[in-house]
């Protein structure tokens, strides 16, 4: 099988954020970056086939600056064959003018099956992936949180809300991977070592002029400072009290 | 003066809260631009035509009902060829959807067909002169941005419950269509929905959550939390990760930055510290109550009311005072 995954690098959400200076960013100085865990169990999907299927072969695609090598790297360190870097100097919030550059390289490619996360954390539109599909005129499943592939067919469950759906799908697709499909593997020292040698082609992005725009990013306002009720059941009735009369939602 | 396209989500027979979410949010971008016409559009099978008036409550002008036996399960492709059809031909300013399951699935595949981008969780919007400027949280909710959309259509999702379904009759003429591509020609077909523990409500819509952690101990100790629920009648269970990695609840139930985002107008955690991640997922909650023996845990940042205790003495205590308080009203 021929599988590409793309990824995207994100910075660890366990931090108080701060705004650049153009206000229309985020400022990096300090932040830690990895790949976007909903990505990485992308990734572990895509090894999982290939560890089936002799033969098979994983691409991992990511458009950004030369900083995303990075986060290719750590696909290829887990077991991915070979890298593409989509050079751009930064990735743009508008998923349509990514769906486009990555399209545009996907569909040379002959893959038979194209994996994403379902979103990533800190644009947290979730839409690449169902946009490259619909532009690449693939069969599509958003969100699995299960998949079996045999004989050129797809089986794939999807969390609804209060529900699940089973979908069954023909290949070639483009599939986006939801938290509870797999536990992604850690890069072994000799996969680390190997990745050092696998391929890494780059090449540019072409990026559209966006027709969505950040204009302006804040800060949420804090929570104003909550109370302690009081200390074990005894302080049930006041709390009702205050559900009931202050916040009015009792 | 321009009109405006909603999608009505169903389910099954069902139309859904979120649904009428997305006609009043039309409704109101439409009225906010000068009074142009909403115009809903509902896909399901046979039975959901009866429904469809209930529609023309919420201010739609016009409700557009595709009924198909094909229709029993959601079909993603039928429906985005159905909807960007109607889309392209009504020549809308704006086309609104739900950040929810189907609605991430339907929007970006109906705005990639029509060639425009599109913004999710879209937490409020503006109009501003020619285009709509709409919030939109980022990294996991701790920075909000403003996005303007310059495409025509804008395409939107709102995240559930930040639109209160609004009571507006309009003429509500119904106009029925068929799908844009036969049902059984599908390539991705969904074989089977599966309901999850029938009828409740589900964490994204319900008015109350009730959701529990590790402090619960155990599985068979979400009956504290469920009981809490049944008690407000209006509530949903959803628990943290640490819960659902342990198999306690299913995955679905697992509220925070990789699961459920939920804004209920009351949010009960119960036995939850407040790890980041947990926090991405609720901070947005109208009114937030904590239950937590330990007096340090970061949950207690964000509670408006906190008590300091043993949710196996607390909880119970606060099911029967919310079982005597609903009988007062």
């Amino acid at each position: 099988m021929k599988i590409a995954v793309c990824v995207k690098r994100v910075p660890d959400m366990d931090v108080r954020f701060r705004i650049g200076a153009d206000n229309v960013s985020v400022d990096e100085a300090g932040l830690k970056f990895d790949i976007n865990d909903f990505d990485a169990w992308a990734v572990e999907a895509a090894l999982q086939l290939k560890d089936k299927n002799a033969g098979s072969e994983v691409t991992v695609i990511s458009l950004g600056p030369d900083v995303v090598q990075e986060t290719i790297r750590k696909a290829l360190s887990m077991g991915a064959d070979q890298g593409i870097h989509l050079k751009a100097d930064k990735v743009p919030f508008d998923g349509l003018a990514i769906a486009k550059a990555l399209s545009a390289e996907l569909k040379t490619g002959g893959y038979d099956l194209i994996f994403f996360g379902k979103m990533s954390p800190d644009s947290s539109n979730g839409v690449v992936g169902p946009m490259t599909a619909e532009l690449l005129g693939l069969p599509c499943v958003t969100a699995i949180s299960s998949l079996e592939i045999a004989s050129g067919k797809g089986t794939a469950k999807r969390e609804l809300e209060g529900a699940q759906e089973i979908v069954e799908f023909p290949l070639p697709a483009v599939l986006t991977v939801d938290e509870g499909l797999n536990a992604a593997r850690l890069p072994s020292l000799k996969g680390i070592m190997a990745a050092k040698k696998k391929p890494l082609h780059i090449k540019p992005a072409v990026l559209e002029e966006a027709q969505i725009k950040v204009r302006k990013l804040e800060l949420p306002p804090e929570r104003k400072a909550g109370r302690i009720v009081g200390e074990g059941a005894a302080a049930v009735p006041e709390l009702v009290r205050l559900l009931q009369t202050e916040a009015k939602v009792l | 003066m321009a009109n405006v396209f909603a999608f009505v989500e169903t389910r099954g027979t069902d139309v859904r809260k979120v649904g009428f979410e997305a006609v009043t949010a039309a409704r109101m971008l439409a009225d906010k631009s000068g009074g142009g016409e909403v115009h809903a559009l509902l896909l399901g099978p046979p039975g959901i035509a009866a429904k469809a008036s209930q529609v023309g409550q919420y201010g739609a002008d016009a409700i557009i009902v595709v009924e198909h036996a094909g229709l029993a399960n959601y079909s993603p492709e039928v429906a985005t060829a159905t909807v960007a059809d109607r889309i392209k031909s009504g020549g809308y300013s704006a086309a609104v959807f739900s950040t929810t399951a189907q609605g991430r699935d339907l929007s970006p595949r109906v705005a990639a067909r029509l060639g425009v981008s599109v913004v999710t969780d879209v937490l409020s919007f503006e109009i501003e002169g020619d285009s709509i400027a709409v919030r939109h949280p980022m990294n996991i909710g701790k920075v909000i941005a403003t996005i303007s959309i310059a495409s025509k259509p804008a395409v939107i999702a709102m995240r559930p419950n930040v639109v209160a379904p609004a009571p507006n009759a309009k003429a509500g003429r119904i106009e029925n269509a068929q799908p844009a591509i036969d049902p059984a020609t599908a390539r991705v077909r969904v074989i089977e929905t599966r309901q999850g523990g029938g009828g409740k409500l589900d964490l994204a819509e319900a008015p109350v959550v009730i959701a529990g952690g590790r402090g619960l101990k155990a599985a068979e100790n979400f009956k504290l939390v469920e009981d809490l629920a049944s008690a407000f009648g209006n509530a949903a269970v959803g628990a943290t990760r640490a819960v659902t990695d342990d198999g306690w609840r299913p995955h679905s139930d697992q509220i925070g930055q990789t699961g459920r985002l939920v804004s209920p107008q009351l949010y009960i955690a119960v036995g939850i510290s407040g790890a980041v991640q947990h926090l991405a997922g609720m901070r947005t909650s109208k009114t937030i109550v904590a239950v937590n023996k330990d007096k340090e845990a970061p949950i207690f940042k964000v509670a408006d009311y906190g008590i300091v205790g043993d949710v196996f003495e607390v909880i119970p205590a606060l099911t029967e005072a919310v079982r005597e308080a609903k009988k007062h009203h």
